[in-house]
């Protein structure tokens, strides 16, 4: 067999058949007598992060307005389905090789060396890495590791084993959960390389120290100890054996399978290993690459989820788009009639891809970004249009993905919206307040505004408002969060922006421009997590602190009594330079907390150049001084907001709290929360804590910066203006967002079915009554679970049901802005 | 931010009430000196009695209200607010409407059935102001589902303890744990009397074992007997999984006597909300049939 191709494509994902098929087409085309490309797979298996997928599950084909565009089929369906359709195209003819993983690349365009860890080498002129970015589960590092019958790095399904001994190598979550299922039907040996599950989640150290502690079940856990190696079976049935070192010298274990759940290696070092650049070190940044998806090693081609394209149908077409470029087609990419929907009510008439171009070289902080990642960018967000209100009636009616008209001299948004997205102005012009009826402000060309709530997750502060002929591109946060992880540059640019603005709104300074840009760039940018704190009670500081996300309480005394609670948009620590440099609290950040701190020259410079200020921020602190003193001698009250923000309520926006003095117990709420939402409750009432008469029921509290918004593959979780959080219908149920949240607010349900009506069920006894649980299953095999959660009641007139329905007045919504009332009340 | 159903919207239906009941007592009055007594058959009387008959209606209408979950009519508690005081100026209203014009009648009847109506009505308003907050005090900071979650947990851990002990511990403490009951019927429930059981050892019948301290005591007896540390050891542990049963128990009862007082007086308020309204009916239609 001959080690030299046309093409190398590297992982058998989505990406990668979609490729090898495109190139298998080509390669009938011209009567090929032997494959002029390879498709590497480092494993036996070909999809092995779909493979790993539940039995029947149901996968999306999300995004609907795409089309797909390959040879390899590919509609929503279930998992066995998709699965034996890509079967049946490496039948007909794709030409793969399992069990190659690939050490190394080196060389250049036209001839480069793959390693695989076999050994071998094979010579490819182009490459193409779609390995995505699961990684490959970290091996046993022993002879005969590989995986095998007997040496396993996943397990599908629990109960396809019974009666066996099985050793389970890590102390991670997923070991501890396979160790766990196996042990009902198994013996079970757990090994760990520490001496203790540190690195579990609480549910489940819990789960394995009982497991271990419990005499009846075969379940033993060897702690210290690490595998020092392996004897397959002779033959298939029976008995292989492992060799562990531990704390007290070696030993054998007999067993019939060993399950080694070591996580996984990150794609990341490999990559780099390869020559390509990642510009930045977060986790999620992905490598850059042009608009024919080439990195910036000549010859080398990234696609799918580790070019930042997570779902399947983009990762395919790319597979097909990067095939056709390398045979040098300039075909033009499937998103092509996407793009001109997006420019189709521009006032003028141009080829979408040179509009295209045309924005990405007018807007400086567009020029820093690869082709590719701005055109994802602009397809993702809207373009907005400005006409004359009296025109606005005969544009056309926007459909899905087309320009949008805006009313000229009119708000594109008003102060209190909550508002997710990021504007750049193209042409004309754009007047922004900093603060509610603050000064105007005017936005050129080129720049941009709406970084605040990017950045802090707080509501629109001022309007903003459009003149005439104005074109806009509103960019979802998602793209924008994506884009400021993976471009250095963009993060910075926005960053700066954000700062001298949240100066100007903080201290109104009337500077030049030029000397604003300067004491920004002398103000520190500081990150806490939960539970660090920004300065202690009998400090002294010279430095106050703007707080741009997050919470910060300030507590006083030995027995920590929270007396205040600031939000995003507030300072802490301004006493420091404005009266006493003791710091007579302690501010602790309630949750993940960013900060602005300034020092006392910068804060001079500012107030000084604006001596009206003084008097308003001198003002501001008496207040809150006075408010913080009361709720210092009120030890009660100040418990009961040490509370709410241990309980993470910092963040909240929203959220639910049960007086416990007025809760009859009837669960109404939850019933009302069922009724009007498709028949699931999206609140617990009785789960959560409690202390003293308050109770948080588990529930979502509509987080300034929602946790579960972090990693949405179809973009389906979405924030409305009035600020409610809510899952649209395109949720493809992968559960990102379940694990996402930090309060357990959101599940994986299946549809209830239909509720029958109140006179069938009080006549007839058909079906749940009003306010009872159904007791659902999947309604049919087709069913998929989707996420649900708790939209506050977007859509119902009279707000949330679960407070409408309380007839005691029990259950109150409430964001922090109102837990003093709330606790002071009491 | 705490407002109850009572000072909802500054006791708005209190003002209300208050005003129907000064309407009806100057109605009512103002028969006296007439050609009859004041009765129900005069028209002050047949007013009285249709504002007492609409009010019975819509009174009960809160049960639907409360199940129309998308409704925008008003919230739940004001309706409950409302229901609360003009439900008790009901009394007073259908009093001057009968004028305490008594017999052995369907009209009668129909009074006497408000009565009952209004007067568990008084007790459950009784029982959603003072009792949350004892259940809150008596669970504290954790719901029932948690308790027994730790009850099932303690069990469990007694099961594997009394395995490895001797027969005799081994027959009272497993006894003690199958024997022991919760709940129980309604008037087991809302007593919150201890029915759990104990087969002590030398078998005969099992004996009463209230709070576990039949089997509490028996444990603190056999310590200082212990012949080996082992034993000691195992029956302290036994001790102190015990004592906190006991408590867990006593929480228990306690949470399901006060949720069992929250709720028991709808057996009888909502069926004789019905019985009312069929006495009703009948009330009038008998009255304009004997006009």
């Amino acid at each position: 067999m001959s080690n030299s191709y046309h093409i190398a494509i590297i992982g058998a994902g989505p990406a990668g058949l979609s490729a090898a098929g495109r190139a298998a087409e080509y390669d009938a085309e011209s009567g090929a007598s032997a494959p002029s490309y390879v498709l590497l797979e480092g494993f036996s298996i070909f999809a092995k992060t779909i493979q790993k997928y539940q039995k029947g599950k149901h996968v999306m084909d999300e995004p609907g307005f795409l089309n797909l565009r390959s040879p390899v089929p590919f509609t929503a369906g279930k998992r066995e389905k998709i699965l034996g359709e890509w079967q049946d195209s490496i039948d007909t003819g794709i030409n793969i090789r399992y069990d190659s993983e690939v050490v190394a690349i080196d060389g250049e365009r036209g001839s480069f060396d793959i390693t695989l860890g076999s050994g071998d080498h094979i010579a490819a002129e182009h490459i193409v890495l779609s390995i995505g970015t699961q990684g490959n589960p970290r091996s046993l590092g022993v002879a005969a590791d590989n995986e095998s019958d007997f040496v396993r790095y996943t397990l599908d399904d629990p109960a396809e084993f019974q009666g066996e001994t099985i050793v389970v190598i890590g102390a991670g979550d997923a070991a501890i959960e396979n160790a766990i299922a196996l042990a009902d039907y198994n013996t079970v040996y757990i090994v760990n390389r520490r001496n203790e599950f540190s690195r579990a989640k609480d549910g489940n150290l819990n789960a394995v120290l009982a497991a271990i502690n419990d005499r009846k079940k075969a379940f033993y856990c060897h702690y210290e100890s690490t595998v020092a190696g392996l004897e397959l079976p002779t033959d298939s049935g029976a008995a292989g054996t492992i060799t562990l070192n531990t704390a007290s010298g070696e030993e054998r274990i007999e067993c019939h399978r060993i399950i080694a759940r070591l996580g996984t290696v990150p794609p990341r070092r490999f990559v780099e290993s390869c020559g390509i650049e990642i510009a930045s070190d977060s986790a999620d940044a992905v490598p850059d690459v042009d608009r024919h998806y080439q990195s910036n090693v000549p010859g080398l081609y990234i696609i799918g989820a580790l070019g930042g394209y997570p779902l399947i149908k983009q990762a395919m077409n790319q597979g097909y788009d990067v095939v056709e470029f390398i045979h040098g087609k300039e075909t033009k990419p499937a998103d092509y009639p996407l793009l001109q929907d997006q420019f189709s009510g521009l006032p003028y008439v141009m080829d979408a891809e040179d509009v295209l171009s045309l924005y990405q070289t007018r807007v400086p902080m567009f020029r820093k970004m690869n082709p590719l990642a701005f055109r994802e960018l602009i397809i993702e967000s809207r373009i907005i249009v400005s006409v004359p209100a009296a025109e606005l009636a005969n544009q056309p009616a926007a459909a899905e993905r087309t320009t949008v008209f805006v009313a000229a001299d009119e708000p594109l948004y008003r102060h209190g919206e909550f508002g997710t997205t990021f504007y750049t102005l193209v042409e004309g012009e754009v007047k922004l307040q900093l603060d509610e009826d603050g000064e105007w402000h005017k936005i050129k060309p080129g720049q941009f505004f709406g970084e605040m709530s990017l950045i802090s997750g707080r509501p629109r502060q001022g309007d903003a408002v459009v003149s005439e002929d104005a074109i806009l591109i509103e960019t979802p946060r998602r793209i924008m969060v994506k884009l400021m992880n993976s471009n250095e540059e963009v993060r910075q640019g926005i960053d700066r922006v954000f700062i001298m603005r949240a100066l100007q709104a903080a201290f109104q300074p009337k500077l030049k421009l030029s000397e604003l840009a300067d004491i920004a760039d002398r103000v520190t940018s500081r990150q806490y997590k939960a539970g660090e704190s920004l300065f202690s009670e009998g400090e002294t500081g010279d430095s106050l602190q703007l707080i741009r996300s997050g919470t910060v309480m300030l507590s006083r005394g030995d027995s920590r009594l929270v007396v205040a609670q600031r939000h995003s948009g507030e300072m802490v620590g301004q006493m420091a330079l404005m009266g006493a440099a003791l710091r007579r609290d302690t501010a602790t950040a309630a949750v993940r907390t960013e900060t602005l701190e300034i020092q006392r020259p910068e804060f001079l410079a500012m107030v000084n150049s604006q001596p009206e200020q003084v008097a308003v921020l001198q003002g501001e602190l008496s207040g809150l001084l006075t408010k913080s003193n009361k709720m210092a001698s009120q030890p009660e009250s100040a418990r009961a907001i040490g509370f709410l923000m241990e309980q993470g309520l910092g963040e909240a926006t929203n959220a639910l709290v049960i007086d416990e003095s007025l809760c009859v117990g009837c669960d109404n709420c939850e019933r009302a929360c069922a009724e009007t939402h498709d028949g699931i409750s999206r609140l617990q009432r009785e789960e959560g804590a409690s202390l003293g008469q308050l109770h948080i029921p588990v529930a979502c509290r509509h987080c300034e910066l929602p946790h579960c918004m972090k990693d949405c593959p179809p973009d389906a979780i979405r924030r409305s203006a009035s600020g409610e959080v809510f899952i649209t219908d395109s949720c493809i149920g992968c559960g990102n967002c379940e694990t996402n949240c930090p309060y357990d607010a959101i599940k994986l349900s299946y549809p209830a079915p239909p509720k029958p009506g109140l006179f069938s069920w009080l006549l007839f006894g058909h079906g749940p009554g009003p306010g009872e649980e159904a007791g659902f299953g999947p309604a049919d095999e087709n069913a998929i679970k989707k996420a649900v959660k708790c939209d506050a009641c977007l859509d119902q007139a009279g707000g949330p049901a679960c407070v409408r329905a309380c007839p005691t007045g029990a259950a109150v919504r409430l964001g922090p802005e109102q837990f003093v009332e709330l606790v002071e009340a009491r | 931010m705490r407002t109850s159903l009572l000072a909802w919207e500054n006791s708005k239906y209190l003002r209300w009430a208050l005003m129907l009941g000064v309407a009806s007592i100057l109605l009512y009055v103002s028969q006296m000196g007439g050609a009859q007594p004041p009765n129900g058959g005069t028209w002050q009387g047949y007013v009285l009695g249709t504002v007492g008959a609409l009010l019975i209606v819509w009174l009960s209408v809160l049960g639907v209200r409360k199940r129309r979950y998308a409704s925008n009519l008003g919230t739940v508690q004001g309706w409950t607010s409302a229901h609360v005081y003009l439900g008790a100026m009901l009394l007073l209203v259908a009093s001057l409407h009968c004028a305490a014009q008594f017999g052995w009648n369907v009209h009668t009847l129909a009074y006497a059935l408000m009565c009952i109506v209004i007067v568990s009505g008084f007790y459950g308003l009784y029982a959603y102001m003072h009792l949350p907050s004892r259940v809150a005090e008596n669970n504290g900071g954790r719901a029932r589902p948690a308790w027994l979650a730790e009850l099932a947990e303690l069990d469990a851990a007694i099961h594997d303890l009394a395995e490895g002990s001797d027969a005799e511990l081994q027959g009272i403490a497993i006894s003690a744990l199958d024997m022991t009951r919760l709940g129980g019927s309604t008037r087991q429930q809302l007593s919150a009397r201890d029915y759990s059981l104990v087969q002590l050892p030398g078998g005969g019948r099992p004996v009463a074992n209230p709070e576990q301290t039949v089997v509490i005591d028996h444990l603190s007896r056999r310590i200082p007997n212990a012949q080996k540390t082992s034993e000691a050891e195992l029956l302290n542990e036994l001790l102190a999984l015990f004592g906190r049963r006991q408590l867990i128990l006593h929480v228990l009862r306690r949470d399901i006597r006060l949720q069992g007082l929250l709720k028991v007086w709808l057996l009888l308020h909502i069926p004789v909300t019905i019985a009312l309204l069929v006495a009703l009916l009948i009330h009038i239609i008998s009255v304009f049939i004997y006009w």
